[in-house]
């Protein structure tokens, strides 16, 4: 199958043409319940996200808090 | 005595302290300041998550946010569109709706940018989020916040992290005086009677960060500051005695022999 290239929080991730947005979180070890997620900077329905499939230069940004004052 | 609740956004809490959960050695650090602190609500950063490091701690793994009202800021933006994406993503972590915003206008001193912070309390408050705004201690600008659909105005005391105090009492007076809404100092003070002084002016609450993760013992200058706060409030309403120029014994002048 045919590899795209993808950027996640700013690093550039190789997935496969097509897979879905949720194996990627999975891989990465999310914990979707402590976490918010922008595909091209629109906000995403986590729990739809194995509706979404990674196209070519998509840009992800996975968002969760720290401390801060 | 009464119950003296604060209340933000018609929640209701018993501490008057707010502290910033940043600039701590680690994570532990920060929950056992909490802890001493007695706060109730704690402000946090939104930030990308490490997905290098998959084990990183989290600060929900330290802090209950179950049991601990976050409040999810906007520090960083130095502009409407950032503070907005940034907000947006927090309410989306879990539905937090209460939040600090501060859209800061310069690097080196961290004023706010009050137009830009104007705006942004607009667009947020129409969508239903409960902002509470950092901003600088001019009345009118409160003002203006108060009529955009702030739920609560933080003025600074001095600049982020400066731990200078409170610079203007003044206009921190004249802000309380004007407004409905609870006032909260934030930013810019450096010990615990510097939050009795806020709380001396009537303010509603404090915020601190810096003032507490830096001291040389954070734990205690947490408990100092809950103290501080607590006491500033009991003798804001116990009513403080007119300043008078000259002396007034405090013994009776008569029967003296």
């Amino acid at each position: 199958m045919k590899k795209i290239k993808i950027k996640v929080n700013g690093k550039v991730k190789t997935v496969l043409n097509n897979s879905k947005l949720s194996d990627l979180l999975k891989n990465l070890n999310i914990p979707l319940k402590k976490v918010a997620i922008e595909l091209n900077q629109e906000i995403i329905d986590k729990k739809r996200s194995n509706n979404i499939k990674l196209k070519k230069d998509d840009k992800i940004e996975i968002v969760h808090f720290i401390g801060g004052g | 005595m009464k119950k003296d609740k604060l209340i933000i956004a018609k929640k209701k809490f018993d501490s008057r302290l707010i502290v910033g959960t940043g600039k701590y050695k680690n994570m532990s650090e920060c929950a056992k300041a909490i802890k001493f602190s007695g706060a109730e609500i704690v402000t946090v950063a939104v930030r990308r998550v490490n997905i290098s490091n998959k084990n990183k701690p989290l600060l929900m793994d330290y802090i209950d946010p179950k049991k601990i009202t976050y409040l999810p800021n906007t520090a960083g933006c130095f502009n409407s569109k950032d503070a907005l994406r940034t907000l947006r993503l927090a309410r989306e972590i879990g539905g937090w709706k209460l939040v600090k915003l501060e859209v800061l206008g310069d690097k080196t001193n961290l004023f706010p940018d009050m137009i830009e912070t104007l705006k942004t309390t607009e667009v947020l408050a129409k969508e239903g989020f409960r902002v509470m705004v950092y901003c600088n201690d001019d009345p009118l600008m409160a003002k203006r916040l108060e009529n955009s659909g702030a739920d609560a105005i933080m003025p600074l005391a001095a600049p982020i992290g400066s731990g200078l105090g409170i610079l203007n009492k003044i206009n921190i007076q004249i802000i309380r005086k004007q407004t409905k809404l609870p006032v909260i100092i934030d930013a810019g003070l450096g010990q615990a009677s510097d939050a009795t002084i806020a709380m001396e002016l009537g303010c509603d609450g404090v915020l601190v960060n810096t003032a507490i993760a830096k001291a040389k013992k954070p734990f205690e200058m947490a408990l100092a500051f809950k103290n501080a706060v607590v006491a500033g409030r009991q003798s804001y309403n116990s009513g403080r005695i007119d300043k008078i120029l000259m002396g007034n014994p405090s013994s009776p002048t008569e029967g003296i022999i």
